[in-house]
C-alpha cells in the first residue's frame, strides 16, 4: 500500500511524537508513505476566518503537489485533514470555486483536478484498509489490562469528514479491543476540546477540557488516546494551568492512538515519541503490562 | 409546504449571508429549532445563540449581527451542522460572518483576527505554521502578562523537544506567495 502523505506544522514540532509513531507504524505494517515533497501549511482554521479564497487555494496548492502515480493522501492531524477533505469537495461541487482556485494555483504553475486524489484519514486506513486480521497478526505485545479512553475530538468524524457516527464514533474503540486494551466507554468522545480558545478565551477553553479530563477520571480510563495535534496539546500541556485554574489534581496521560498502537507491535518506546508528552504515559503503560506479564506467568 | 419565502421577502443580508457562503442557500430552511445553540460547546458564552442569529440575520439587522461576538465562540467543531435537521451549514455560515466582521472593522472585542492574522503572516512567510513564533507575536502584542502565566507551560514543551525556535521553510515559497497574490486578486475582483 502506497500513500502520499501530508503530515502538516505541528508533527514537524509540538507533535513530533504523532510523526514518529505514524512513521513507526507504517513501517511495520507495510504502509509506504510518500511525504508531498514542499508540502505548506493548510491554514487551520485561521485563513478561512479571513478569507475563502486564499484559504482554499493555499490548501490546494498540496493537492496540486501530490506525484500523479499517488490516488490516496493520509493526513493525521484533524484539521489538515478536515482542509484537504472539504477543499476537494468544495472543488468538485462548485465550478465557479474550482475555477477561481485552478486560477490561482496557476499563477504558481499549478493545477488540481478536483476529485483526483482521495482524501484518508489515517485511523480509516488502519482500521478499515489494514483492519482487523493484519492488525492482530501483527501484534506481539496485547494490550490487556490496560484502560484506555478513545478520544475522536471534533472535526475529522462530522459529516465533512465522513469518516465514522460523528457523534458516537467506534473505529478507535474497535482497534483497540482487537488489540487487548480494556477500552473505557467514554461519552464525551467526541466532544471539542476548545480549539484555539485556549490562546483567546482561557475560561471558555478550560471548562471544556476540564469536563474531558473528569470524564475520562470517571471512566477509570489508565489514558487517554487522541488523534489530534491541537486536542493532544490542549489536553496535556494545558493541565497543569486547568488545575491550578480549578484547583484540581488531574494527572492523566494524553497520547497519540499511533502511539499505543506501536507498543502492541511490539516498537520501541523511544521510537514511538514517547516521553514527549507532559504527562508522562510510560509509567502506567508499563505497570499494566508487567501485571499481566505476571499473571500470565503465574 | 410552505417552507420557503419568496426572494423579495428576504432581507438583503439573508441574500449576502447565502450569496457567500458555500451551500448558504439552506438558510431558508431554518425552523427556529434552536438545536444549534443547545449544542454549541460555548453557547452559554455567545451574546445571540446561531438561531437567534438567524433570525436577526432574516430581519435585516446586519451591524448587530457582525458586532457582536457569536462567531468568535465558535471554534469550527461542527457539532451544530451535525444536528441541524435542516442542514444548514452553520459552521460555514460562523466563518462568513467571521470574515464580513474583520472586513469591516467591526470585530473589536475579541482578540480571534489577530492570532488569525499572526498566524496567516507567518505561513506566507515561511510557507508553514511557526508555533513558537506565533505563539511569542501573539501573546507580545495581545495579551502581554499571559506571558508569564505561559512560561512554565512553555517550559516544559521546550525541554521535551517540542518547541522548535527557528521556522521550517518550504523551497518554493515564491511560488506559494504567488498562489495568495492572485487569489487576492480574483477574491477582489469579485
Amino acid at each position: 500500500m502506497k500513500y502520499a502523505y501530508y503530515p502538516g506544522c505541528s508533527l514537524e514540532s509540538g507533535s513530533a511524537a504523532y510523526d514518529l509513531s505514524v512513521r513507526a507504524v507504517a513501517e511495520v505494517l507495510n504502509i509506504e508513505l510518500e511525504e508531498i515533497d514542499d508540502w505548506n501549511c493548510c491554514g487551520a482554521t485561521e485563513y478561512f476566518t479571513q478569507d475563502e479564497l486564499v484559504a482554499t487555494s493555499v490548501i490546494a496548492r498540496n493537492l496540486a503537489l501530490i506525484r500523479p502515480d499517488l490516488r490516496d493522501v493520509v493526513a493525521p492531524c484533524a484539521a489538515c485533514f478536515l482542509n484537504l477533505k472539504k477543499t476537494d469537495a468544495l472543488m468538485q461541487d462548485d465550478p465557479a470555486m474550482n475555477a477561481k482556485i485552478n486560477s490561482a494555483l496557476g499563477a504558481g504553475g499549478l493545477h488540481y483536478d478536483a476529485g483526483r486524489v482521495r482524501v484518508c484519514h489515517l485511523l480509516e486506513l488502519l482500521h478499515t484498509e489494514v483492519g482487523e486480521a493484519t492488525l492482530k497478526e501483527k501484534m506481539v505485545q496485547p494490550l490487556t489490562g490496560l484502560r484506555v479512553a478513545p478520544y475522536y475530538g471534533c472535526q475529522v468524524v462530522r459529516p465533512l469528514g465522513g469518516l465514522d457516527n460523528p457523534e458516537y464514533p467506534m473505529k478507535m474503540d474497535e482497534m483497540f479491543k482487537w488489540l487487548g486494551a480494556d477500552v473505557v466507554d467514554y461519552p464525551v468522545k467526541a466532544h471539542c476540546c476548545g480549539g484555539h480558545m485556549t490562546q483567546i478565551s482561557e475560561d471558555a477553553a478550560f471548562e471544556l477540557i476540564r469536563r474531558l479530563l473528569q470524564s475520562a477520571v470517571d471512566s477509570k480510563a489508565d489514558l487517554l488516546l487522541c488523534m489530534c495535534p491541537m486536542c493532544q496539546l490542549n489536553l496535556d500541556a494545558y493541565q497543569g494551568r486547568v488545575n491550578n485554574f480549578f484547583n484540581k489534581d488531574f494527572q492523566v496521560p494524553i497520547i497519540f492512538f499511533t502511539q499505543l498502537l506501536g507498543v502492541a507491535l511490539g516498537i520501541d518506546m523511544q521510537k514511538l515519541g514517547f516521553g514527549k508528552e507532559i504527562v508522562g504515559a510510560e509509567p502506567i503503560i508499563q505497570s499494566r503490562l508487567a501485571e499481566q506479564a505476571a499473571k500470565a506467568n503465574a | 409546504m410552505i417552507t420557503e419565502t419568496t426572494e423579495g421577502h428576504r432581507s438583503a443580508f439573508m441574500r449576502e449571508v447565502m450569496a457567500e457562503t458555500p451551500g448558504g442557500e439552506q438558510l431558508v430552511h431554518c425552523l427556529q429549532c434552536g438545536s444549534c445553540g443547545g449544542s454549541c460547546p460555548n453557547g452559554a458564552d455567545m451574546e445571540f445563540t446561531p438561531r437567534a442569529i438567524f433570525s436577526m440575520i432574516a430581519a435585516n439587522r446586519r451591524h448587530e449581527v457582525l458586532a457582536s461576538n457569536t462567531m468568535w465562540c465558535c471554534v469550527s467543531c461542527y457539532l451544530c451542522t451535525t444536528r441541524c435537521p435542516q442542514e444548514i451549514p452553520i459552521t460555514e455560515i460562523m466563518y462568513m460572518l467571521k470574515r464580513t466582521s474583520i472586513a469591516e472593522g467591526m470585530a473589536t472585542g475579541t482578540d480571534a483576527p489577530a492570532l488569525a492574522r499572526t498566524f496567516t503572516d507567518l505561513v506566507e512567510k515561511h510557507g508553514r505554521s511557526f508555533e513558537f513564533g506565533l505563539a511569542s507575536r501573539y501573546y507580545f502584542f495581545n495579551k502581554p502578562m499571559s506571558l508569564f502565566k505561559m512560561g512554565g507551560m512553555g517550559f516544559s514543551m521546550f525541554t521535551r523537544g517540542r518547541i522548535q525556535l527557528l521556522p521550517n521553510k518550504i523551497r518554493q515559497v515564491d511560488q506559494l506567495q504567488a498562489i495568495i497574490n492572485k487569489a487576492k486578486e480574483i477574491g477582489g475582483a469579485s
